[in-house]
């Protein structure tokens, strides 16, 4: 399966890592992700799991995960870089219509902007929630407070 | 939105019954369902921000509280992903008892649902036996972990607890009984001829739906996908023992209580073999685990409402896990009700939300808004009523009780 990807992502995959065989990690860039997505999730028919929102001490990091149940359950992951400044990346809504509520989630918890998304808004949070406090960035404390 | 449909019925979000508060609208054009908005977070804890400052130890047992029916599934989920990150082979004798633990829950939590389903159809009777059922497995599990709930059985590297020699016939014998037990009532079920004019072609969703929700576990099942973490990624000791997948083809909530009905014979052929294996195999529970050195890994674990995710990354230098990503199987299960309620009517999409087996919470509380602006507001037990007249006008529609009653009594 992994040559396959491979194969059909040729030079957008600038780095790949084997944890273990089940387990590997992709790293593209942003710019190519939504491409990348469309191979993996329509023509390699692989499950969308979820996405992971970190912050990084010098730039944010989206890991989208895909599982290929059938090939050995292995887990692939895509990794991608963002901005520390202004972290922005094109919406996958139009792909994957259940990664809507997740981006969402991670643009209310993390600051993350995703652009033509079409309704994002608080999920998880008030709606009158104060502007540009992220609660799962490092510097904010448990209770909230910067 | 909202200002072109006819009328909003929001289902939630509160209700003293149900485990976790949820907020649903529905976009009504008079009975029919024509479009369904999902609202969250009434019940979020920030367990992903809080884990980030505990021992990865209690992590363990910090995700143990994310959910009090499935409580073990987020531990197993996440001693998949640390020993993943740390390359950690746990003894043998844990994996078979991790298979225990996880599969009792799963038999236990899937009486639950087919109790619940009941109640909403109107069937109390489904809910009084299941439940009934249900509680031997408790038993069983206070037995093993001296917990009814919230076991505390995992840890990294292996498991806290063993299971005794004498307790196993003792288990055994329970397990025979309560597979009688579930046997009668699946067959009941599958035969009534109420039930199937009540639940087949509702909440039907396709495989494409499954696919673009990423929806997982018996909702998946049921509409002929067959994915399964316990086969396609084995972990604990689920590639030891016999047991196979079970899915349908039609999708709809009637599927749903086959797949779950029937996987928990599946799920007790697995732990009889696993009792047997714990028997005859003798050997340590558990590995020491001195720190988890930098990385990050992935841990999945199929609950008994799908695929459990955990992710998590350590920086090799403190105590706690730098981030730590939890995904329930809920959260692509529920927005799958944008495929599956749509079309429906209000009277069904009580069992429809049912048959996802998220939290109940919602029925609670409903509100009927027109576009004037007038409002009538349904309790639960209106709405709930609602669906039993359903299931009562079928009754006389097709002329008959269903077999169920004489069955069961």
């Amino acid at each position: 399966m992994i040559e396959r990807i491979k194969e059909k992502l040729g030079d957008k995959i600038k780095e790949i890592k084997f944890h273990n065989e089940k387990r590997i990690y992709i790293t593209v860039d942003k710019k190519d992700l939504k491409e990348v997505v469309n191979i993996i999730f329509n023509q390699l028919g692989a499950r969308y799991q979820i996405v992971s929102g970190i912050e990084n001490f010098d730039n944010f990091e989206l890991l989208y995960h895909f599982s290929f149940d059938k090939e050995n359950g292995i887990v692939v992951s895509f990794r991608t870089f963002l901005d520390k400044e202004k972290p922005e990346i094109e919406s996958l809504t139009s792909i994957i219509p259940g990664i809507s509520y997740i981006e969402r989630e991670i643009w209310e918890l993390l600051g993350i902007n995703f652009i033509g998304h079409p309704n994002l808004k608080h999920f998880l949070l008030r709606e009158d929630w104060q502007e540009n406090l992220y609660p799962l960035r490092k510097g904010v404390k448990k209770d909230g407070r910067e | 939105m909202a200002e072109n449909k006819k009328v909003i019925v929001p289902i939630g979000p509160y209700h003293p019954l149900l485990e976790e508060p949820e907020y649903f609208q529905l976009y009504c054009d008079g009975e029919e369902v024509v479009d369904v908005e999902w609202i969250a977070g009434y019940n979020h804890r920030g367990i992903e921000k809080l884990s980030e400052s505990k021992h990865w130890e209690q992590v363990t047992f910090l995700v143990e509280r994310i959910c009090g029916i499935c409580s073990t599934s987020h531990p197993i989920a996440y001693c998949n992903a640390v020993e993943d990150l740390s390359g950690i082979e746990i003894p043998e004798r844990a994996k078979y008892i991790r298979n225990v633990i996880g599969e009792l829950e799963r038999l236990h939590s899937h009486l639950l649902w087919v109790g619940l389903a009941g109640h909403f159809l109107g069937y109390n009777t489904v809910f009084m036996w299941a439940w009934k059922y249900r509680e031997p497995i408790l038993d069983m599990f206070e037995m093993i972990t001296g917990n009814r709930n919230h076991y505390a059985m995992l840890r990294i590297g292996g498991v806290r607890r063993d299971i005794e020699d004498e307790d196993i016939p003792v288990l055994k014998k329970t397990l025979s009984e309560v597979k009688d037990k579930i046997k009668m009532l699946t067959e009941a079920v599958l035969d009534d001829p109420v039930l199937g004019a009540r639940l087949k072609g509702v909440g039907v969703l396709k495989k494409q739906d499954i696919k673009n929700y990423g929806a997982v576990g018996p909702i998946a099942r049921a509409s002929g996908v067959d994915i399964d973490v316990r086969k396609d990624d084995p972990y604990a000791a689920y590639n030891l023992v016999e047991w196979k997948v079970i899915t349908t083809e039609n999708g709809d909530v009637f599927d749903k209580a086959v797949v779950r009905l029937l996987e928990s014979f599946e799920s007790i052929k697995i732990i009889e073999q696993s009792l047997d294996a714990i028997y005859h195999k003798k050997g340590e529970i558990w590995k020491e685990v001195r720190n988890i050195p930098e990385g990050e890994g992935i841990g999945h674990h199929e609950a008994p409402r799908g695929e459990v995710f955990h992710y998590v990354r350590s920086d090799g230098n403190t105590t706690s896990p730098v981030r730590h990503k939890i995904r329930a199987p809920s959260y692509v299960n529920i927005p799958t009700f944008k495929a599956s309620c749509i079309g429906q009517t209000i009277s069904d999409v009580c069992i429809i939300l049912a048959g996802v087996d998220p939290c109940y919470c919602c029925t609670e509380r409903v509100a009927v808004y027109d576009k004037d602006k007038k409002k009538k507001v349904y309790s639960f037990d209106q709405l709930v009523k609602k669906s039993i007249e359903k299931t009562e006008r079928i009754k006389k529609e097709i002329g008959k009780e269903g077999k169920l009653w004489k069955k069961l009594l």
